[in-house]
């Protein structure tokens, strides 16, 4: 309602302006040519003294000049005014309508008045139960903003800022955080997988350049490797990216929680026979293995979680797939939930019931997967 | 709030721009004063209007307030406060609201000061202006509006294209905004003089100090713009004929000539028909200009808007006015009376030739830079006409009007005398031959032109010391009183002396500049020293550090001579993650007005780093000339014959004089 009554006022000061003029009975007759040439009259004078015009150009210059200023003041004797109150009426009409009119006709298809504004101070002192998140981020860096150097506050700061989406902040709250909190073989990762991230996954140099400073400070930073594998599939060297994940699988530790991944991404370059027959994942297509290069590791994971769930649904309501009952098993195993491994074979041997061709396939992709019985 | 009341603040200003355009008029036609006083009330308050939206946008770019998408695309919350308020008119929506709101403040400025004009030639005046307006509010509210909203306001923006995060920016288009907006108000007046049929020589002297600032605030615009790429973009060079530095250049052309016609039409009531043509043209080229840059048509740094329908919509802005204007020009011209005769050596004829010169060097930028555009459009091919095409034309035509330039206020009126004018220039000749045989002997060898053009510097400088020491008749009077005669000349010939001695020391600037500017380009490891024009630099580090928005990484030189150390340059290469670029920030180190000039570029494996070093001898003359030429303007402008609105009992206390 207050931006309706600012609007009133504003249109009411611009009808005012052109309604003034017209209710003043006498007004200003403005300047004249005539003073115009008493001034350069005077100069001439002026100049003559200086030297600067001889006498006899200064007395034509002197005759000429009196002349037109002769004519000027005749001509501002003639000069009639005159008053047409008919035309000052339709004026006043204009400015009273048309001006409003016109003013909010243009208004209404372009502004947004049901619109409050957003100012970014306001945003952040009003606590908002969607974004409480938001609000401790604006805290941290209102703090950093003041205190600059202080690199737990970076480190802190760094990751949230990843996985809300603000890359380009990251990675500049990661860089913060290794100038001040000291140079690590993960920092440099994270800093990595941050460029990436804002590169829409893909590897920029940069990016790649962080990965090697980060395997040059630690070699089994398993991130920075995962990365530079990537890094060469995206510049097609996929039987390098191959070794490397091949290598980080045959020297990485048998419960590292990259595994799966790392096995996914040399299945997908064509490696696939690793050195341990790790489970494979759920197989995903080209178009989301992409997307999932653009993910950091937490929204990785809640999109495997997600897919494992939907293949559980799916074969609740039919259970005929033993292939896709072999690969929920395999899932959960992966995932590290062995109870739900359990019960999923539980349910596929319920599914499968009597069906010997079946049943012995089942039983066949079971063999390597850790779960006996 | 902020953002709708902003917005409709535009709006408003648009009808009263409307009203501002078409009720004077009428109000001229029926010699009603009530109706033509409508004119100064609405440039006012469409003053006020036009202010407060941009006040508005600022206050939503300094409270970050992304739900606006001007703000969300061009701001950043944690960008520092001065590049936040830079940044409103860093941008292309931003830039036109910037170019109307100085539209509006010379509207307003003639309403408010513009009290010694005739009644019906300022309700003409503010009515063209009133249309020109109109025409940019339309531009803005449809095709660049930005006060566009967000139904999602975005947590965080995109960030200030940080090239254009620097101090150069803050001031330079406004500067250069204040200079072509400014001759809107020429172009005004010689429309309003086409259409009452009347134009004499008060319409001259009403015009002149408009005129006067819109060149002072366009010449140091430019030189500021120059500057700006000198140490921004670390190429070390100061013009590159560049189309957006050719579309304010030629206004500036056109604009100088404007002034110079203008006086003669003052002075001498000639040159009417002529003047009226050049205030046309200067706007019309300040609008192409605007078109140049803002349509899109080139791709260059300044180029931020790329939408057709923008260039569309200007363009026919562009058609409207420029023909328009022509048009009535074609048709009313004819009945100007024409007045005031003079033999060819006067001061009026050097005047002439000087416009000559001047119009014709524009036309040669204007050439120069659309050829190869049209031809493009054409026929597709793309061709580059660079330096060399206008060192070859331009330079030539400037030749001839430096050497005729102390000659003209030297001359006298209606008919002079060349051969006395001649021997009162004889000192600056001698002094300019001196300067020519002792740079000759300086630098044996070299370029066989630079001794002579540093001689026309000198003799533009001296010619410019003759005329006032003419003036005051100093060496042939008593000292004392060639010092009252020179406080009591007009200022006005403190200013031409000023302006004119700019022009020299520029020249000489950009000839030393040109011939011994003196390079080396290499990679250097720590602790490496290059040498370049007796200077030794030493790298001693190369560190980084984390500023507000960037990462820079910062190489320390030490700069000695002969052994004795002079002082520390720390250019630095500063790489901006929100959009993903680097700038180069030049160290400048001032001897005088020589510079050394130090840029970074990229940082090679070993450890090293390329770097780009220049000595360039008496740079900073480039840019003190065009300072000079602006104080020059000043204090012509604050001559008290010009001033707008000066109280009239000083004018009678004037016309007293006689006696003496």
């Amino acid at each position: 309602m207050a931006l309706w009554f600012v609007f009133a006022l504003m249109t009411a000061a611009a009808i005012f302006a052109v309604l003034w003029p017209l209710g003043r009975t006498r007004s200003d007759a403005g300047g004249t040519e005539a003073s115009v040439y008493r001034d350069q009259l005077a100069e001439i004078t002026r100049d003559t003294a200086a030297g600067l015009i001889g006498p006899t150009e200064a007395e034509a210059a002197r005759v000429e000049i009196s002349r037109r200023l002769l004519a000027a003041v005749d001509a501002e004797g003639t000069a009639s005014v005159g008053s047409s109150p008919g035309f000052r009426r339709a004026v006043s009409l204009l400015a009273l309508i048309g001006l409003p009119l016109l003013a909010i006709g243009f208004y209404l298809p372009l502004g947004s008045p049901a619109m409050p504004d957003f100012p970014l101070a306001a945003r952040n002192q009003s606590p908002s139960p969607t974004q409480p998140l938001n609000n401790l981020v604006a805290q941290v860096e209102q703090h950093l903003e003041k205190n600059p150097t202080d690199g737990r506050g970076w480190t802190v700061l760094a990751p949230v800022l990843a996985k809300i989406g603000r890359t380009d902040d990251a990675v500049r709250a990661f860089r913060n955080a290794i100038t001040y909190a000291g140079d690590t073989a993960a920092r440099r990762a994270d800093l990595g997988e941050a460029m990436a991230m804002a590169a829409n996954g893909v590897i920029t140099a940069d990016a790649k350049a962080e990965f090697e400073r980060a395997v040059a400070l630690d070699a089994g930073e398993a991130k920075a490797r995962y990365f530079l594998g990537l890094a060469a599939e995206q510049d097609g060297r996929g039987s390098d990216a191959a070794a490397i994940w091949r290598d980080m699988l045959a020297k990485g530790p048998a419960d590292a929680p990259w595994r799966p991944v790392v096995t996914a991404a040399l299945a997908r370059v064509g490696g696939g026979n690793a050195p341990t027959s790790g489970p494979n994942l759920p197989a995903l297509s080209q178009g989301t293995i992409a997307s999932v290069q653009g993910m950091n590791a937490g929204d990785r994971n809640a999109m495997v979680q997600g897919m494992v769930d939907r293949l559980a649904t799916r074969l609740k309501q039919d259970g005929s797939d033993v292939e896709g009952w072999l690969r929920l098993v395999r899932a959960y195993m992966v995932l590290g939930e062995r109870d739900k491994a359990k019960s999923a074979l539980a349910d596929a041997r319920e599914a499968v019931g009597t069906d010997a061709e079946r049943l012995r396939k089942l039983n066949d992709g079971l063999k390597d997967s850790g779960l006996d019985g | 709030m902020i953002a709708e009341a902003g917005h409709y603040a535009l709006v408003l200003a648009l009808a009263l721009a409307l009203i501002q355009s078409t009720v004077p008029i009428i109000g001229a036609r029926l010699r009603d004063p009530a109706l033509m006083n409508v004119a100064r009330s609405t440039a006012l308050v469409q003053l006020l209007f036009a202010g407060l939206s941009f006040l508005a946008l600022t206050t939503l770019y300094v409270t970050s307030d992304f739900s606006v998408a001007n703000v969300f695309e061009n701001s950043h919350s944690m960008k520092p406060l001065l590049y936040k308020i830079t940044g409103v008119w860093g941008n292309h929506e931003g830039s036109m609201l910037l170019w109307v709101s100085i539209l509006a403040l010379f509207g307003g400025l003639v309403a408010a000061f513009g009290n010694n004009l005739p009644l019906s030639l300022r309700a003409h005046v503010l009515a063209v202006q009133g249309w020109i307006a109109a025409a940019f509010y339309l531009f803005i509210l449809m095709t660049s509006n930005p006060f566009l909203r967000l139904a999602q306001p975005p947590l965080e923006g995109r960030d200030l294209n940080p090239v254009l995060q620097d101090i150069g920016l803050a001031v330079h288009p406004p500067m250069l905004y204040l200079g072509y907006v400014g001759f809107s108000i020429a172009f005004s007046f010689a429309v309003a003089a086409l259409i009452e049929g009347r134009i004499d020589a008060a319409w001259a002297r009403w015009v002149r100090p408009w005129t006067l600032v819109a060149w002072i605030f366009l010449t140091l615009g430019i030189a500021m713009g120059s500057y700006w790429a000198y140490y921004e973009l670390g190429w070390g060079g100061w013009w590159f004929w560049d189309p957006v530095e050719n579309a304010s250049l030629m206004p500036w052309l056109s604009g100088t000539a404007l002034l110079h016609s203008a006086v003669v039409m003052e002075k001498r009531n000639a040159l009417k028909v002529w003047t009226i043509l050049l205030a046309i043209l200067t706007f019309s080229l300040s609008l192409l200009g605007t078109f140049l840059v803002r349509s899109g048509v080139l791709t260059s740094v300044h180029a931020f808007a790329t939408d057709p329908t923008r260039g569309v919509f200007i363009l026919l802005i562009l058609c409207l006015f420029i023909g328009g204007s022509l048009t009535l020009y074609m048709w009313r011209a004819s009945s100007l009376k024409q007045g005031g005769l003079f033999a060819p050596i006067s001061r009026e004829g050097a005047l002439v030739l000087n416009n000559l010169f001047l119009t014709t060097a524009c036309a040669t930028v204007f050439i120069g830079t659309l050829y190869p555009l049209a031809l493009e459009m054409l026929t597709g091919e793309k061709i580059s006409v660079g330096a060399p095409f206008f060192n070859l034309t331009f330079g030539p035509l400037f030749v001839p009007l430096l050497l005729a330039m102390p000659f003209g206020p030297l001359l006298a009126w209606k008919r002079g005398d060349l051969k006395g004018v001649t021997q009162r220039l004889m000192a600056a000749g001698i002094a300019a031959l001196l300067a020519v045989a002792l740079v000759w002997a300086w630098t044996t060898g070299g370029a066989a032109l630079a001794p002579l053009a540093i001689g026309l510097g000198v003799f533009v400088i001296a010619g410019s010391i003759v005329d006032i020491a003419e003036r005051t008749m100093l060496f042939r009077l008593p000292f004392g009183v060639a010092f009252r005669r020179a406080r009591g000349l007009p200022r006005a010939a403190w200013g031409t002396a000023f302006a004119h001695a700019g022009i020299g020391v520029a020249l000489i600037g950009i000839v030393c500049e040109s011939t011994w500017n003196t390079e080396y380009i290499g990679t250097m490891q720590p602790n490496d020293v290059a040498k370049l024009a007796g200077y030794e630099l030493t790298l001693k580090d190369v560190t980084q550090r984390q500023g507000p928005n960037f990462r820079e990484s910062l190489a320390r030189f030490k700069v000695t001579r002969g052994g004795d150390e002079i002082g520390e340059m720390t250019p630095s290469k500063r790489n901006f993650a929100a959009r993903q670029s680097s700038t180069t920030e030049a160290a400048l180190l001032s001897r005088g007005a020589s510079q050394l000039y130090i840029s970074l570029g990229e940082e090679t494996a070993g450890g090293g780093v390329a770097v780009r070093m220049y000595h360039k001898p008496l740079v900073l003359m480039i840019w003190w000339g065009p300072v000079l030429m602006a104080f020059g303007g000043l204090l012509s402008l604050s001559d008290r014959r010009l001033r707008v609105g000066a109280p009239k009992p000083a004018k009678a206390s004037r016309a007293l004089q006689p006696a003496e």
